[in-house]
């Protein structure tokens, strides 16, 4: 546990440290949401009819552009092998790097999203379940993307095989996330939607750790 | 606990290395008893980082076996873990953390968190203790990962060219710190160009001769 805490901390400080990297993550978010008003023009209807969907495209894009750098900079500079070599599990200490990874891109989006849900007009009764949506499926972007940051490890143009590999398996997230959103602005019942978002998470939780640090195992091979 | 710990050796018998498609070296054996130092020698290319690499448990021979005190390695590779000190060419530092939190960030990842300051000051570190890594020259940077050897312990130290961009003081410092780990019961390998002065230590010389692997 006291191995998690400090790969969490080193990680989060690190960040804040090199902090235009979070920044990055949020700008670019807040810019690609603000493009769709002058892409599609401003009728309020429309935009409001689109917007969740906008959103968590855009979320799903920006948290897969902070990806690359997951294990990059670890596996570059020698940690990755000297992490490896630690007495506490490397499953373990993913679960740590996806936690940082939240903190400094899922969190941040979840929390900006609701200032650009109102740029896109969308209803004010959708608010609640777009955030708890938020909160429950981006821990699993983090996670899914993780995997996809490890096999790709080492590759040349790592950034486009990664999209490749981890676009797909977002799919499952961007449904249920935008339906949940969708469902509560309509009016509906969101909760089913947030269940099924909740067991993607216990989903990826539970295996996405071993995935990761089998894939990275591999690449120190 | 340390102590009995301390008392165990490191054998490897028949050993092949492969990467890729390339033999590395064969029939490699070595034993390594409490108190013991190994330095493997060799032109570039003939496997000594490979070799540290068994050793480490970071990757499993292509043949042969790499034993602690007659039990192999692979069978409980977390125990092994826990008891070696790897220290490869890269140095495993943050550029953007002190040397402090570097330090203090590997010694809790090993669960110990109490030397830190001692084995600063035992580098000479210690007066730039607080500074970015960002701005430490090369070879502050790499006393700064053989610090990791003196902040928490371990009975089998594992070190990839551990005298490069090291001035002769910090050279002498680093023997200084592989003879009292010896003394105390502990083993050392190096993997080194440079003629390390480590009295009784067995030589170990990979010749280099690699052969193709028929397909």
């Amino acid at each position: 546990m006291s191995g998690f805490a400090a790969l969490l901390t080193r990680d989060l400080r690190l960040a804040f440290r090199q902090g235009g990297d979070v920044a990055n993550v949020v700008a670019f978010f807040a810019l690609a949401v603000i493009l769709f008003p002058f892409g599609v023009g401003p009728d309020p209807d429309l935009l409001a009819r689109i917007a969740a969907g906008v959103l968590w495209v855009t979320a799903l894009l920006a948290a897969l552009l902070s990806l690359e750098r997951l294990f990059d900079a670890d596996f570059q500079d020698g940690s990755l092998e000297a992490l490896s070599l630690m007495p506490v599990p490397l499953e373990i200490q993913v679960l740590a790097k996806c936690a940082a990874h939240w903190l400094t891109t899922g969190l941040p989006l979840t929390i900006i999203a609701p200032l650009l849900a109102l740029v896109l007009h969308f209803d004010a009764a959708g608010y609640p379940a777009l955030i708890a949506a938020l909160l429950l499926g981006t821990p699993v972007l983090s996670l899914i993307g993780a995997i996809g940051a490890a096999l790709t490890l080492g590759a040349r143009r790592a950034g486009v095989l990664l999209s490749l590999l981890v676009l797909p398996l977002y799919i499952p997230v961007l449904i249920f996330g935008v339906a949940a959103s969708e469902a509560a602005a309509l009016g509906l019942e969101s909760r089913p939607h947030l269940l099924l978002l909740a067991a993607l998470l216990a989903g990826s939780l539970a295996l996405a750790p071993w995935a990761t640090a089998a894939a990275l195992r591999q690449a120190l091979e | 606990m340390a102590g009995r710990e301390l008392q165990k050796s490191l054998t490897g018998e028949g050993l092949a290395c492969r990467r890729g498609e390339r033999l590395v070296f064969q029939g490699v054996a070595f034993a390594l008893a409490p108190g013991g130092a190994l330095l493997l020698g060799g032109p570039n290319g003939s496997g000594k980082t490979s070799l540290l690499r068994l050793m480490a448990g970071l990757a499993p021979p292509e043949y042969g076996a790499i034993a602690w005190d007659g039990v192999a390695i692979a069978e409980d590779l977390a125990a092994h873990r826990a008891r070696l000190h790897y220290i490869g060419h890269q140095e495993a530092v943050k550029l953007a953390l002190t040397a402090e939190e570097n330090l203090a960030f590997w010694t809790q990842m090993r669960g110990a968190a109490d030397a830190i300051e001692t084995a600063l000051r035992r580098i000479r570190l210690d007066a730039r203790a607080t500074w970015p890594v960002r701005y430490l020259s090369a070879g502050e940077r790499k006393r700064l990962g053989l610090a990791r050897l003196l902040a928490s312990p371990a009975a089998l130290w594992l070190l990839d060219e551990p005298t490069t961009s090291l001035d002769a003081e910090s050279t002498e410092i680093l023997l200084a710190a592989i003879a009292e780990h010896r003394r105390a019961g502990g083993c050392v390998a190096v993997a080194t160009h440079a003629s390390l002065p480590l009295p009784g230590a067995q030589h170990l010389s990979l010749t280099g001769h690699t052969t193709w692997r028929q397909a």
